[in-house]
């Protein structure tokens, strides 16, 4: 295949970027996307210029490193599918594609289409974990926990934090984020004693990150490549007004 | 009362706030449609004036009222500041802008949301306000009413002689729709009110309630236009 590659291109957080185009042919349609990236920066290296600086990690789709919106779409046109899952047999012969870095006031871009996401570290640092002893694990199945709520918990917790959904949200909004991780506790009975300080104080910290308002427009749902479902900002609002009315 | 502020401002609280005055102000729809629906009734205005007599004199009415008035005023500010800070989130732009996967009302509610502001001004500036700080009305006697009351009745038949009004009442009622279209079952995700089972049913009511009850306002004035 033969394209024609948009890519942003910004030498670190205090330099103004600007697009630059690439023309690429050789690329297999059984390329990941980042494989593709991957062709293009080898020619890059072999002419002593500077080869596009992206996040990648598992390559597999569950680490929620690979970041790109690409033409318009974070991870790509696909539904449930992240950078790295997406394959050029996607694209057709002869397209143009557009690729820029996740956009959001609170996550800056480091260097071309690398964001500083930290600011999902510290929402999670804020309250996204559960106080427990060291000690020996206890058994397995020692707390009844019904077929429903692991689910749903385990629904939540496939959540990879990649930032999709702050990409994709016309608000620049992490409701999606800070809902599953808060959500795949709260349905736990291990969640439970400190469930109320845990939402007041992730999206305290969500607050102020800088990242902007739910308004229910859906965008991060359909972009997440987990598929993380509108269902759980529901819940955090719940657990957020029960919490705010209820906490001592 | 710490807690009730860092509610109050927290972004999750300042969306409660919207969805609130939002809901109070669909159940205000609903009783205002009831209410102007007698400007349709073919007894010259007579069913219509008393019961607008009734709504400026009852003191039951009049804390309603300014409840209503506040909430518009709450409802629109904080949806503008809302819109500014979401809209401040994102100081650069993107090149390719996605609107696939996002519905145009979802988008622009502040927009629409003005829009129904400026029409509510000038809605109320012409009845509203002559009705209750001008004695520009003339005075009616009913055979049914011991007093005399105001003639709204025609006051409104002669605004909606105007092809002008008339255009600028259906476009408004329009706006209305999309601004409800999404805002209906968004205010019920806001107040985690989000169920496997109730939530098709909340967006299908929804979709009903925007639709109709605009063009049930719409309506009115065009009815009247062409009676
Ligand atoms: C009859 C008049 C109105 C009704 C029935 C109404 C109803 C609603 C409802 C139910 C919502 C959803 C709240 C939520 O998402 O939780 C909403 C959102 C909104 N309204 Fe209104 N509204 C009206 C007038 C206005 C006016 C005058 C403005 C002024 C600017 C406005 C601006 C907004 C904005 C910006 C939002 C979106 C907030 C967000 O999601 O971030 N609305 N409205
Ligand atoms: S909710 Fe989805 S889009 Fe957002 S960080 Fe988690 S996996 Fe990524
Ligand atoms: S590189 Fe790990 S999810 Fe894409």
């Amino acid at each position: 295949m033969k394209l024609t590659l948009k890519i942003w291109r910004q030498e670190n957080s205090n330099a103004s970027g600007k697009f630059q185009t690439y023309q690429v042919s050789d690329v297999s349609p059984d390329m990941s996307f980042l494989e593709m990236i991957d062709v293009l920066n080898e020619k890059l290296i072999v002419k002593n210029e500077d080869p596009i600086a992206f996040d990648h990690d598992c390559r597999e789709g569950i680490c929620g490193m690979c970041s790109m919106v690409i033409n318009g779409r974070p991870h790509g046109p696909l539904k449930g599918v992240t950078t790295c899952q997406l394959h050029m047999r996607s694209f057709k012969e002869g397209d143009t594609i557009v690729i820029e870095p996740w956009r959001a006031n609170s996550f800056p871009v480091l260097k071309d289409l690398i964001v500083d996401r930290t600011a999902f570290d510290r929402v999670i640092a804020s309250g996204g974990y559960i106080s427990v002893n060291t000690g020996n694990a206890q058994d397995a199945n020692n707390i009844p926990i019904s077929k429903i709520d692991a689910d749903e918990a385990f629904g939540s917790a496939s959540c990879i934090g990649c930032g999709a959904c702050v990409a994709a949200c016309p608000n620049g909004s992490a409701m999606l984020f800070v809902s599953a991780k808060v959500n795949q506790l709260s349905k736990l009975p291990q969640g439970q004693p400190e469930r109320n300080v845990r939402v007041l104080d992730m999206v305290a910290q969500m607050d102020k990150e800088g990242f902007g308002f739910c308004s229910n427009t859906g965008a991060c749902e359909a972009d997440c490549p987990k598929e993380i479902s509108l269902t759980n900002i529901a819940a955090l609002n719940r657990d957020y007004l029960k919490a705010s009315l209820m906490d001592q | 009362m710490n807690w009730f502020s860092k509610f109050l401002t927290s972004s999750i609280g300042q969306k409660v706030i919207m969805s609130i005055t939002g809901l109070f102000l669909i159940l205000f729809l609903v009783i205002h449609l009831i209410g102007n629906l007698q400007l349709l009734k073919n007894d010259g205005g007579e069913s219509f004036n008393i019961y607008a007599a009734f709504m400026a004199h009852n003191p039951l009415i009049k804390v309603v009222s300014i409840t209503l008035y506040a909430s518009i005023l709450l409802h629109a500010i904080q949806g503008i500041l809302i819109t500014l800070k979401n809209k401040g989130a994102r100081k650069q732009k993107y090149l390719v802008s996605n609107t696939q996967t996002t519905s145009f009302a979802s988008r622009q509610m502040a927009l629409l949301g003005t829009l129904i502001f400026v029409f509510i001004c000038i809605h109320m500036g012409d009845f509203w306000y002559k009705m209750k700080f001008t004695d520009e009305l003339p005075l009616q006697k009913y055979a049914t009413h011991t007093e005399y009351v105001k003639d709204l009745y025609s006051r409104v038949y002669i605004a909606f002689q105007q092809l002008w009004i008339v255009v600028v009442y259906v476009i408004s009622m329009v706006v209305l729709t999309f601004h409800l279209l999404h805002g209906f079952q968004s205010a019920f995700q806001t107040l985690g009110l989000n169920h496997r089972k109730y939530t098709p049913v909340i967006k299908a009511i929804g979709t009903v309630f925007a639709i109709l009850v605009p063009l049930a306002f719409a309506l009115i004035p065009v009815l009247m236009y062409f009676n």
